[in-house]
């Protein structure tokens, strides 16, 4: 065994030098609480009753893998499985988290909780599960993503949560989460912030995570039963990161299974024009180790260390820094992560309509495109797993107006 | 050429004579480079030529997270003049040409590490500066980070807030040098009409755990505030307040006289009336 199967954290709330705790120092005892509760709540046998019974009943777990037979057919080679976290209620993997998040809150004594959203997808899940435990909740977004998403703001606004504009710095998720904070720092007492990617300060990479680590679980013992052998690779998209280190945590151990991440290549290799951290080796400029929103980790930034601008067609996927679990893994080459462009995701978005029937979330589609454009390298030998982690309903607009 | 060894006792030499004097401290923030450095360095010498005690200059970063619009602005003006840390700091060498008011770099943690710890302290410590305050960086975090800055004698300020224990705050004086930095409220920087009840109850604590001389800021921008600060305290911070002066300004004279009136008006409501002290024995 490498030592990264023993020990993934070398230190509370780190991943080699990964992750950490750099906040304001008013969030740091709230950190510690959360951190304390969520400690408890992982052996108390009532909060994982109730854990167990919403993901039952009310998200729709376990999810099917499902064999995609025509898929398998058109690349001509490997045999391909889909996770399909994009049958969940609200559409997407993000209510895994949100729904254990939103048991914490309550076990707090937390009556409103704030969250940050880029797609969408993890607004509508914090809005539904709020709605669901009767907290009050507050959404930011940023007005670019709102324009993008119109469908989830709709939806979020249905569901009784105040969506709140943001239109400072790039307008989309980094900003959200800014503001977020922002929120939760003013508010503390009362509020609990409901992050929704493996990002920011401890113990949220952790934590996020291990309410993700769900969906590897169910798929490893799913692939066994149906193939009697583990898979050989495993696919997802990377944007903080949340459905993929979901998907891969089960397997860190089954070190013949090999991971790959999938980040957003955008529209060009220059920084500013992709949200590729751990792409490098493509061409894809710009990331270093630096520290921003909370946690230690690989950021997109200019050589003064202010944060870049990024560009994806996917909201879901446009964000400078990686989860620092991700770039443990990475440096640990214990997974790889390359980037797909936007126009090969909208291009794998369409052909996975037309061979299996399912319209992806611009988030996944970047996973099926890395999928395919590695088509050459698998042999018929070859299982593979991707993780479809969101339906497509909310890119509608972008699809009807590229395709 | 300033000796390095006189930059650590610049800041601590200040709150002896505020001590000595039974005066409150008013220390300026105000964001480098907004709208440009040069504007910047007259800023600066105005505010010490009215008695500010202490000037924070804040190094402009993307996405200020600790901060609320006001200073939003200030760092996003800055940014597109093109302000960086190295820049910031020729800014402090430039003003140690003309005084020697104590000067503290206020910065969020990324610009400094992307420069380099040892790079960075060397760097400023030369330039004249006497303390760093890293917004998101806590003694947890920041062993190497003080060990370097010590070196190079630069105070390390850090922020102690009202949902900080006893035992952290007792941590946090401990690893910090110069004085201890309350924050008076939960939230962003930002001014605001009433400082919050519980903040004296929260100095107090501050106070038993610690000899550092205090200093409290967020949301503090009145005269009123200075009176109510000057019997529990040892320097009020300023800054957004300030930082709408520059922003409001017609020009740039226009706005080195409305910051040296703020600070002639909390100055005077440092030096008399309610917040005047006892003179330590």
């Amino acid at each position: 065994m490498s030592s990264i199967l023993q020990s993934p954290t070398t230190a509370p709330g780190r991943f080699g030098p990964y992750g950490g705790r750099y906040v304001p120092e008013t969030l740091m005892v709230p950190l510690f609480e959360l951190e304390r509760a969520y400690e408890i709540a992982k052996s108390d046998v009532s909060f994982q009753a109730q854990l167990q019974s919403l993901l039952k009943n009310f998200a729709g777990r376990p999810t099917p893998l499902q064999f995609a037979s025509r898929l398998t057919e058109h690349l001509g080679g490997p045999r391909i499985y889909l996770k399909r976290e994009d049958l969940l209620h609200t559409g997407a993997h993000k209510i895994n988290n949100a729904i254990g998040q939103g048991l914490l809150a309550l076990k707090m004594g937390k009556p409103r909780i704030v969250a940050e959203t880029g797609a969408g997808q993890h607004g509508v899940a914090s809005a539904t599960i709020a709605a669901h435990l009767g907290l009050e909740c507050v959404v930011y977004m940023g007005t670019e993503d709102m324009a993008r998403q119109a469908l989830n703001v709709a939806r979020m606004r249905l569901l009784g949560a105040q969506v709140v504009a943001v239109a400072s710095g790039s307008r989309t998720l980094k900003d959200a989460i800014n503001e977020a904070m922002r929120d939760w720092v003013t508010n503390v007492r009362t509020t609990h912030y409901l992050l929704g990617s493996v990002l920011g300060a401890h113990p949220y990479p952790t934590m996020v995570r291990d309410f993700q680590s769900i969906i590897g679980r169910e798929a490893r013992e799913q692939i066994l039963a149906a193939e009697k052998r583990l898979p050989t690779h495993l696919f997802a998209c990377v944007g903080g990161g949340s459905n993929a280190i979901g998907l891969f945590y089960a397997f860190l151990r089954d070190s013949e299974v090999k991971m790959v991440g999938i980040e957003a290549g955008g529209r060009g290799s220059e920084l500013g024009e992709h949200a590729a951290r751990l792409a490098a080796a493509q061409g894809y400029a710009g990331a270093r180790p630096g520290v921003l929103q909370g946690t230690y980790t690989y950021v997109l930034q200019n050589s003064d260390g202010q944060i870049a601008a990024t560009h994806s067609i996917s909201a879901g996927l446009d964000y400078p820094a990686i989860g620092p679990e991700h770039a443990w893994l990475a440096d640990q080459h214990r997974a790889q992560y390359a980037a797909v462009s936007d126009s090969a995701a909208l291009d794998a978005a369409q052909t996975l309509a037309r061979t299996e029937g399912i319209i992806p979330a611009l988030e996944s589609a970047h996973a099926i495109a890395g999928l395919i454009e590695r088509r050459a390298q698998f042999t018929p030998d070859d299982l593979i797993i991707v993780n479809l982690s969101g339906r497509g309903d909310k890119d509608m607009d972008t699809y009807s107006r590229l395709l | 050429m300033i000796a390095a060894s006189s930059n650590s006792t610049r800041i601590s030499q200040r709150f002896a004579d505020l001590r000595a004097s039974g005066e409150l401290g008013i220390i300026a923030y105000i964001t480098a480079g907004d709208p440009s450095l040069d504007a910047t360095l007259k800023f600066v010498l105005a505010l010490a030529e009215a008695g500010a005690d202490i000037i924070e200059l804040g190094v402009p970063f993307s996405d200020p997270l600790a901060d609320g619009p006001t200073i939003q602005r200030a760092s996003e003006r800055a940014l597109k003049s093109g302000i960086s840390l190295a820049g910031v700091i020729d800014l402090v060498h430039r003003i140690r040409q003309s005084s020697q008011v104590p000067l503290i770099l206020f910065s969020y943690y990324n610009p400094i590490l992307q420069m380099g710890l040892e790079k960075f302290a060397r760097a400023a410590s030369e330039a004249g500066a006497d303390g760093v305050l890293a917004t998101d960086l806590t003694p947890e975090e920041s062993a190497d980070y003080r060990r370097i800055l010590a070196a190079h004698n630069l105070d390390t300020i850090f922020l102690g807030a009202p949902t900080s224990t006893e035992e952290r705050l007792a941590k946090i004086a401990g690893v910090s040098s110069g004085f201890l930095y309350l924050i008076s409220r939960t939230g962003v920087t930002g001014a605001k009409d009433a400082l919050p009840d519980d903040l004296p109850v929260l100095i107090r604590r501050a106070r038993a755990v610690t000899q550092l001389p205090i200093a409290v800021g967020f949301g503090i921008s009145l005269p009123g505030h200075v009176s109510v600060l000057g019997r529990l305290a040892d320097a009020a911070v300023v800054g957004s307040a300030l930082v709408s002066e520059i922003e409001n300004a017609k020009s740039i004279d226009a706005a080195c006289a409305a910051l040296a009136a703020r600070i002639r008006s909390l100055k005077q409501a440092a030096t008399y009336g309610l917040s005047r002290r006892e003179v330590a024995p």
